[in-house]
């Protein structure tokens, strides 16, 4: 039993400590925007954020929650991720679409820590997130578009 | 302009399915729908034809046949219809067509189908007549309305109007009146000229829902009292389960059953992190009687071996073996291509419901018909009782065009094993998705060229080995030929006098399948590599060497060709510093495509810097689709030449059972591409394909200019 906030609402979840947060989200929350891609933290799918910062929830065990703060695709707000999901409309970023809510998440979270990325930095913050319909040019490109739009 | 009814339109060979409302609830139900869609179709709904739905809203709905995984024809084909409509792009919706061969068939193929880079070639006229159709019945009925002559009535941007009565009226307002006109036979469509949106970057309409997480796939469907169901499958291929213990498994808080099925064991729970748990849980002992036990290495052996003798002779001109016997000089290469897997990055899944004798069924299915035939034959269900919603699938690459239905036999041999009414998720893990066979053949490739005295390549042979996609599947028409074994090795656009391409067909357990691009992922490289080496042996430059190659009537490949030279700046010079360059040239899927890859040698492995494209498929429908696929299809092609092979390792066990060992690219691995599109006014042709296979061969070439040796032997990295 673990108690925690997603999305800024409180959850209690009677499940086994051991429950990846990702299927927590999905089977119990019915938050299915965060998406299963590998189980092993390889692809970057599953990533929400945990007081602020993105991990990967399906290494993430709900027993170790406890008061944590969770922000799934479906919660996230702020001039940044706003500035984001324009820029990935705009742009036509996903093809499939299966990685791109966690692509945004990471995204985002670059953003905020770093308002006017390099490439490189991009490359830092976005390496672990796969996309196997290999977007990643318009990923960057969108990265810079946002930016771009955040310094007005 | 003629007109009959609809039912006798839908009788006519015409060749235009069109003119019978479709079943309700298969589009209601759609999980595409609920996030395409802001409503369902209710009184006053005008629907011409299986393909379009205009709402009293004025929405307009376009119901698409074709699957869509990212490869673009929700927006492509909606944009035909538009097109000819003169409909607002705002007030077009997309939903996803259901299971139905007979109203959504590929018209190249007879059957529901999404494969071959058909979905834009073979929709280009249903489509533009379906929304002609619904154009001019709108007209039909302001004309009677306002009791003008409909000559005098235009429409644009979604409004109907009169300009000499001043009448003027929404496609919603004319919905009710619509739906009563007689449908048009031959509805004619817009002269090219005349089009408004095929040939502009019109925004995709699923980028948003796929941007906020709102976007619904098979996964994301949840039914009330569903159970969530994981399957112990076999490590190896052909295997079949000889005996389990259940009862650690049992344990497993959530686990509610655990049942054998035909495909390994299932694990039946209350969640899917349950059921999990629970199959690691279970003990399995595996019949080996009919499973692949040999290694990839043991495979690829015996498949060199079987290439020192001839097979079925697929193409030949001339005499390949007297010219190479008297050649001046002599070119011998072998190449060896591994199995492959999709890895689409949602993995093999499907949700069934059965309830009193109907079935539903969500899947991205790219030939539904199969699927869905395979749970009406296990459950012995009435056909007319089951609706298949097809859903947008996260990535298929083709894995998911089953020529046997492999995941809708799962799913409904789960529902059989409960037995009575329910509901269940099937859920493959990465490692189900990794081992569960239908990759891209594992294939040698043994070619031999000759050249005379001057240059000249006067002998040409190609021999090919690998395992049939199609013999032996639902697609099995009784051919000893399977082009898609060795397509793209025959029929090239070089003139070549003597040639002789044959066909070694090898039989294994381990299923294959299409894999974006199909025969062209290896007969491009191989084909492209060693004419590069002959071009060379010949003294003669890479691009002007295959420019004076090219048949008379290969004026497109001709044009891609001279056009991917331009841009890349091309002047003859291999290495340039540390950089090395090298093309390729490939049709497939009736588009012509070239590629300069700009390489380097990054600590033994190639680096991409830059990839220019030139493309030519016709009509370009969606400049910025036809890009995306093309940065896509090249990235696709790049991470696997450079990293993949699915290898069987000791008695057949798979390697790779995630990431972690199959090595996907990255965006930090992602070269730059630019790419232009060749202007056309040809029938538009396949893009999801096109772009994959030249990448291989255009890095492989560069690689040769920097280092002497072009890799025999796919991967590049190992």
């Amino acid at each position: 039993m673990a108690t925690f906030t997603v999305n800024g609402k409180s959850v209690t979840l009677d499940v086994d400590d051991d429950t990846p947060l990702l299927w927590a989200l999905r089977d119990e929350l019915r938050l299915t925007g965060t998406k299963f891609g590998c189980g092993i933290a390889q692809c970057g799918a599953c990533t929400v954020m945990l007081d602020g910062a993105p991990v990967r929830s399906c290494q993430t065990q709900v027993g170790t929650l406890d008061g944590a703060e969770i922000t799934t695709i479906e919660g996230l707000d702020g001039p940044e991720a706003e500035a984001v999901q324009n820029a990935w409309t705009k742009i036509d970023v996903p093809q499939c679409g299966w990685c791109q809510s966690g692509q945004v998440m990471a995204a985002t979270a670059l953003l905020k820590d770093t308002p006017k990325p390099s490439d490189a930095d991009i490359d830092n913050a976005m390496w672990g997130n796969v996309c196997r319909c290999a977007t990643y040019v318009r990923i960057r490109a969108a990265i810079h578009d946002a930016a771009d739009t955040l310094e007005g | 302009m003629t007109t009959q009814t609809r039912r006798q339109f839908l009788a006519s060979s015409a060749g235009l399915v069109i003119g019978v409302s479709l079943p309700l609830k298969g589009r209601a139900q759609s999980g595409a729908a609920a996030v395409m869609t802001t409503g369902d179709a209710g009184e006053g709904t005008f629907a011409p034809n299986a393909f379009v739905r205009v709402a009293p809203d004025d929405t307009v709905t376009f119901i698409c046949k074709h699957i869509e995984f990212g490869q673009g024809p929700y927006t492509g084909l909606a944009t035909l219809v538009a097109d000819e409509m003169d409909a607002r792009w705002d007030q077009m919706r997309v939903e996803s067509a259901p299971a139905n061969d007979e109203l959504y068939k590929n018209l190249f193929f007879g059957l529901q189908a999404t494969g071959g880079s058909t979905a834009m070639a073979n929709s280009w006229m249903q489509m533009r007549q379906a929304g002609a159709a619904a154009r001019a019945m709108l007209v039909a009925a302001a004309a009677e309305e306002w009791g003008v002559d409909a000559a005098g009535i235009t429409v644009a941007q979604g409004v109907v109007r009169h300009e000499g009565s001043g009448q003027s009226a929404t496609f919603g307002d004319l919905a009710e009146a619509a739906a009563r006109q007689d449908v048009p036979v031959e509805p004619a469509v817009k002269n090219p000229s005349e089009f408004t949106y095929i040939g502009t970057d019109m925004p995709k309409v699923d980028s948003r829902a796929k941007s906020n997480g709102t976007a619904t796939f098979t996964m994301d469907v949840y039914r009330d009292g569903m159970e969530y169901v994981v399957v112990r499958h076999p490590d190896v291929m052909g295997a079949t389960v000889a005996g389990f213990d259940a009862t650690e498994a049992e344990k497993v808080r959530g686990v509610t059953a655990v049942r054998q099925i035909p495909q390994g064991v299932a694990v039946y729970a209350t969640s899917t992190a349950a059921a999990i748990k629970g199959r690691n849980a279970l003990s399995v002992e595996w019949d080996m009687s009919a499973a692949e036990t040999r290694s990839s290495a043991e495979i690829t052996a015996a498949f060199r071996e079987a290439a020192q003798s001839q097979g079925l002779i697929v193409e030949e001109a001339g005499d390949s073996a007297a010219a190479i016997e008297g050649a001046a000089t002599v070119h011998e290469a072998e190449f060896t291509f591994p199995y492959l897997a999709h890895a689409t990055l949602e993995p093999m899944d499907a949700v069934l419901e059965v309830r009193e004798g109907t079935a539903e069924i969500w899947m991205g299915a790219q030939f539904p018909g199969f699927d869905k035939g395979a749970v009406v034959q296990t459950l012995g269900l009435d056909p007319e009782k089951v609706t298949m919603n097809v859903m947008f699938a996260g990535g298929s690459f083709g894995r998911r065009a089953q020529t046997v239905p492999q995941i809708g036999s799962e799913i409904a041999e789960i529902a059989k094993a409960a037995g009575g009414d329910g509901a269940w998720k099937l859920i493959w893990t990465r490692e189900d998705d990794m081992t569960g066979g239908f990759y891209r053949p594992l294939t040698v490739h043994k070619l031999r060229g000759g050249l005379d005295a001057d240059g000249n390549i006067v002998g040409w042979e190609d021999r090919i080995v690998n395992q049939s996609i199609i013999n032996g599947t639902m697609l099995d028409q009784g051919n000893p030929e399977d082009p898609t074994a060795y397509e793209g090795s025959t029929k090239m656009p070089y003139n070549l006098p003597n040639l002789t391409v044959d066909w070694v067909r090898m039989e294994s357990p381990v299923p294959v399948l299409w894999w974006r691009s199909v025969g062209h992922t290896h007969t491009a490289y191989a084909t492209e590599v060693f004419l590069d080496e002959l071009l060379e042996k010949a003294g003669k430059d890479a691009v002007q060497g295959r420019l004076d190659l090219l048949k008379e009537d290969a004026g497109r490949d001709r044009a891609v060709l001279e056009r991917v030279a331009e841009m890349a700046g091309w002047d003859g010079n291999r290495v340039k510093g540390d950089r090395a360059y090298g093309v390729a040239l490939h049709e497939s899927f009736s588009t012509y495509c070239a590629m300069i890859a700009e390489v380097s040698d990054d600590g033994g492995t190639p680096r991409v810097h830059k990839v220019w494209v030139a493309v030519d498929c016709g009509i370009a429908v969606n400049p910025n689709v036809i890009r995306a696929q093309i940065e896509g299809g090249l990235g696709y092609g790049l991470g696997s030449a450079l990293y993949n092979a699915l290898t069987l390792g000791e008695g057949g066990v798979v390697q790779e059972r995630n990431f972690d060992t199959y090595r996907m690219l990255r965006i930090t691995e992602m070269p730059e591409v630019e790419v232009e599109i060749i202007a056309s006014d040809a029938d538009p042709t396949g893009i999801g394909e096109p772009g994959t296979p030249p990448i291989a061969p255009a890095v492989a070439n560069a690689w040769r200019a920097l280092k002497g040796e072009a890799p025999r032997n796919l991967p590049m990295v190992s």
